[in-house]
């Protein structure tokens, strides 16, 4: 979902820079004075200047307040109740994903704590369509804590996401997530 | 008040650009050859190892960033030549460390079996798992310090020149007329290069920095540094760097695009408050490369999204309005030179906006590491700044006598952009649909979308050769121009 909002957004919008350069590109064999052009030009600027300046305010706004960042807390408020989170080990290491334990149920926010024990991997979880969930790194010396809820219980994939060597491409991992 | 004036550069400086321009001519098809092979390798087109992969890979990634410095330096050094005097030694060293570091780094990852990415994220380079031996990563992290201190001399140099005609790098940026009345700013180059000098000694300094520790790292392995902060200085120093080159790229075309519309490109408040903005925010964006290190933090992070929000308005707001305001119904004939310096100006402008939207934390957490990373830094690296480069290249060519059937120029132009456009496209729809990058081998469902990359990353290089062709039929002093 917020891939396919991020596409359509840049398309929009790169869309909008295109049609932009096309029309003065079109243009640029007329002619006109340029005092007329700067003092027409430098009221639309600021306007957009206001535009951009109010949107990435509002945009800030509202996805700062949603953050991957998982809190101290080991439960989450589900459902009108306190659903506390199941914890996971994940481990990387060249070229395999442990998780302890391998039980995961879904509806109940998992909080996967991960970390490596050689170089810098990439822990990202995929769903069985091979869209990219969530992730976040996997680093030796520190552990990543990320939460996150499946809704359907399915198989699970994980792809490594950090380049960590020849066989990068093949550190994959697969769980199961049960309805109990 | 500082009184302008045009220095005429010497015959040796106009043939250090035209040595410039050969190397980043050179090198940028090599390497966009490996990018080719890359594509077409996870297309299913061609078979070739991984080991193969990641080298050519580690090597494009390291050498497209090394070229476009060079090509930057190029058009900085020319047009900030008209305005103070550089040492040309300074520049000629800095090719030539380019050129030993370049052939340095392709025989320590194509013979020596390194391939720890443009990235060397600690502890890689030392960790390399039977994949090569450690002379192979000292030679790689070697030729990129020799590369590094080149250009750390190359900025100095032009520091020590602006200091010598403005003073001071707040004047040289302008500060008494953005902040008071002096009513002579500096033109628009002595303001960029000024930018790209403070920001980029910064970024190398901390470039450098890790790449003697993972050295020493290499020799000692209990010499080690915490991988977070490595990661931090490595960023740093490659965000930097890059976008530096982008800075220096652009002088081309606030140089140019006004001698072919006859419209002055004013420096006036706006304008650098933009670069003083983009002077702060260049250093202090950074971190939106570290959005998914939870460990970092949660602060800097939020303050990276927040930045690269702002990094983007001067961007959009003075520099392609600019370009788009200084060529509106200006009587422009349009000409290859224009012509690429305009699509830069496009593709830099157009890149930003995945850009920023990849710097949203929430995002970022399903786009990072994607193929939707290399679809924003292509769109204003390879359509963008290689753009500006070619378009700044053309118009040396032309002015030295370059002719070659007008058809052909059209033809490579569209070639060029046709390409550019779907190569990045390409990417973006990959990233959106969770393609890894850096993968050297495609589930099956990632593979159509490959071959598209692969077949527009081919018209990039047919376009790219064909612009290059038309160059080197009527290469001539570089310096014709003047």
């Amino acid at each position: 979902m917020v891939q396919h909002v991020a596409w359509v957004i840049t398309l929009i919008a790169m869309g909008a820079v295109a049609l932009s350069f096309l029309w003065v590109a079109a243009r640029a064999g007329e002619f006109a004075e340029y005092p007329g052009i700067v003092e027409r030009a430098y009221r639309l600027r600021k306007v957009l200047f206001v535009v951009l300046l109010v949107v990435s305010g509002g945009v800030s706004v509202l996805t700062l307040g949603e953050l991957p960042y998982a809190t101290a807390s080991y439960g989450t408020p589900h459902e009108g109740t306190f659903r506390p989170a199941q914890v996971v080990e994940a481990v990387g290491s060249r070229w395999q994903w442990e998780l302890s334990p391998g039980q995961i149920v879904a509806g109940r926010p998992v909080q996967f704590r991960v970390t490596s024990t050689d170089v810098t991997h990439g822990f990202g979880i995929y769903d069985d369509a091979m869209h990219l969930l969530a992730q976040t790194q996997a680093m030796p010396g520190y552990t990543n804590v990320l939460t996150y809820t499946f809704q359907r219980p399915g198989t699970y994939h994980l792809l490594c996401l950090e380049y960590c060597g020849v066989a990068h491409h093949g550190m994959m991992g697969e769980f199961t997530v049960t309805s109990h | 008040m500082i009184i302008q004036s045009n220095l005429v550069p010497t015959r040796g400086a106009r043939q250090a650009v035209a040595a410039y321009l050969v190397v980043f001519g050179a090198v940028l098809l090599l390497m966009m050859v490996l990018g080719l092979l890359m594509r077409l390798n996870q297309g299913g087109l061609v078979t070739l190892p991984a080991e193969f992969f990641y080298q050519s890979m580690t090597v494009h990634g390291t050498g497209m960033v090394g070229v476009a410095g060079v090509g930057g330096a190029a058009v900085l050094w020319y047009f900030l030549g008209r305005h103070v005097r550089l040492t040309t030694w300074v520049f000629v060293l800095n090719l030539l460390t380019f050129v030993v570091g370049a052939g340095m780094i392709m025989a320590a990852d194509f013979i020596g079996g390194f391939a720890a990415a443009w990235t060397f994220l600690f502890p890689l380079p030392a960790k390399a798992g039977g994949q090569w031996e450690p002379w192979a990563a000292a030679v790689h992290l070697g030729g990129l310090l020799l590369i590094g201190t080149g250009f750390l001399l190359f900025h100095l140099d032009t520091v020590r020149a602006i200091l010598g005609r403005y003073g001071s790098l707040t004047r040289a940026l302008g500060w008494p007329s953005l902040f008071g009345s002096d009513p002579e700013p500096p033109p628009p180059t002595v303001v960029a290069s000024t930018m790209v000098a403070i920001a980029n000694t910064l970024g190398l300094v901390f470039g450098a920095s890790v790449l003697v520790i993972s050295l020493v790292n290499l020799m000692v392995p209990q010499f080690a540094i915490d991988a977070m902060v490595a990661k931090n200085m490595i960023y740093f120093f490659g965000h930097v760097f890059i976008n530096a080159t982008i800075y220096m790229a652009v002088i081309a075309v606030y140089e140019l695009l006004p001698e072919y519309t006859g419209r002055p490109w004013k420096p006036n408040r706006p304008f650098l408050a933009a670069w003083t903005m983009s002077t702060i925010l260049v250093l202090a964006a950074y971190p939106h490369h570290l959005l998914m290190d939870f460990g970092m933090p949660r602060w800097l992070l939020i303050l990276g999204q927040i930045l690269s929000y702002v990094s983007g308005l001067p961007i959009l707001v003075v520099t392609a309005f600019g370009a788009l305001m200084i060529v509106y119904r200006s009587g422009l004939r349009w000409d290859l030179p224009a012509g690429l310096l305009f699509i830069g100006v496009f593709g830099w402008a157009a890149g930003v906006i995945p850009a920023i939207i990849d710097a949203t934390i929430i995002v970022n957490s399903v786009m990072h590491n994607t193929l939707w990373v290399p679809g924003h830094f292509h769109s204003y690296l390879l359509l963008g700044q290689v753009g500006m480069l070619l378009g700044f290249a053309s118009w040396l060519g032309r002015a030295a006598g370059a002719r070659m059937p007008s058809r052909f120029g059209i033809a490579a132009f569209w070639i060029f952009v046709a390409g550019g456009i779907g190569l990045t496209q390409s990417f973006l729809y990959s990233g959106h649909a969770s393609v890894p990058r850096r993968f050297a081998e495609y589930l099956p469902e990632w593979i159509g979308q490959a071959r598209i990359g692969a077949l527009s990353a081919a018209l990039v290089i047919l376009g790219t050769t064909m612009l290059m062709a038309r160059l080197v039929a009527g290469s001539g002093p570089a310096g014709g121009a003047r």
